[in-house]
């Protein structure tokens, strides 16, 4: 058997990469065996993982799927799927929580930021230069779909509130916060620990410079309820947000939102 | 008159509102969530809630940056 774009395939003697192109992908131009680049008139052995490739092309939905079901288990992958997280702030943790999770293929974004993409942003947040001025919410939905076209994404461009997140977010499996802002930060929680529980919460404090990596945990304050970071670095002179360590905790965060939605709290 | 703050014993006058305990902690009230014998309090409390012999609160303070 070989392995052809996720599908199997029965192997014949003397098979080669090209005989493939016809029926799993007119017009290939870039040919994988067992994750090498391979000349088209490759020989195949029985076994053989081929990936035929039209470069520029747009995967199908289906191939998406079967790609990340076939990574990710296709248990954890329809848990996945059908999920909805909110992300609260678009910045050096926000950009980085929404890609991991739309990476994985989680069904629903909603991005929320007030915000513009500023020069001073690109040292931690995953914008680039060609963004620079657009709104955060639009350059990030861009972003995103080039990592995984079938997420749904949902944007909401302006402030949030401690009034209005529990409306904004009703549906949400998960809300992650993501906020600069330290008074943000704290009416989030107060919010969620007040009008939203049952939602799954995952937040940040802590996170600036580039003291230790493992500083930085994962601690849970109640049911499904989770701070993140080492809880004393502030952002501020002679302490700035890095791309390095404010990745970690980002990291840490699109984790935990991933076992809350699996149910391992 | 004693509370229990984060796990820690801590001994207060009468008369200590939840916004006097939280300035004296040196923290600022904005950037703090409270939550007192299990209640979480609102922000507009603080100043008026008066912490009273054995309450069990947890204070979780937020530092700025993300």
């Amino acid at each position: 058997m070989l392995k052809v774009n996720e599908q199997t395939v029965p192997y014949k003697d003397g098979m080669r990469l090209k005989d493939l192109v016809d029926t799993h992908k007119p017009g290939a131009d870039l040919f994988i065996v067992n994750g090498f680049p391979v000349a088209p008139d490759t020989m195949l052995a029985d076994g053989d993982t081929c990936c035929l490739i039209r470069r520029g092309e747009m995967p199908t939905a289906e191939e998406m799927e079967s790609l990340l079901a076939a990574r990710h288990t296709p248990g954890v992958h329809e848990a996945v799927k059908k999920a909805s997280v909110g992300i609260m702030g678009l910045g050096g943790l926000g950009t980085v929580v929404a890609g991991a999770l739309a990476r994985i293929g989680v069904g629903k974004l909603i991005l929320a930021d007030f915000d513009v993409v500023e020069p001073s942003n690109l040292n931690r947040q995953q914008y680039s230069i060609s963004q620079i001025g657009e709104k955060k919410t639009e350059a990030l939905r861009k972003n995103l779909l080039q990592m995984n076209p079938y997420v749904t994404i949902e944007t909401v461009d302006g402030l949030l509130t401690e009034k209005s997140i529990p409306l904004v977010f009703k549906n949400v499996d998960v809300l992650a916060e993501c906020f600069d802002d330290p008074a943000m930060k704290a009416a989030a929680l107060r919010t969620v620990l007040t009008n939203m529980t049952g939602t799954g919460y995952v937040g940040s404090s802590g996170l600036a410079g580039y003291g230790d990596n493992n500083a930085i945990r994962t601690k849970k304050i109640h049911a499904n309820v989770f701070i993140i970071g080492d809880g004393t670095s502030a952002a501020g002179p002679g302490q700035g947000l890095m791309a390095p360590r404010v990745g970690i905790a980002a990291h840490h965060q699109a984790n935990q939102i991933l076992r809350i939605l699996l149910g391992k709290d | 008159m004693k509370i229990t703050c984060n796990g820690e014993t801590k001994e207060i006058t009468p008369d200590t509102t939840l916004m006097s305990f939280i300035r004296d902690m040196d923290l600022n009230p904005d950037t703090v969530v409270a939550e007192c014998d299990g209640r979480i309090i609102k922000r507009d409390e603080y100043d008026t809630l008066l912490l009273s012999e054995g309450n069990l609160l947890e204070l979780i303070r937020f530092v700025g940056g993300g």
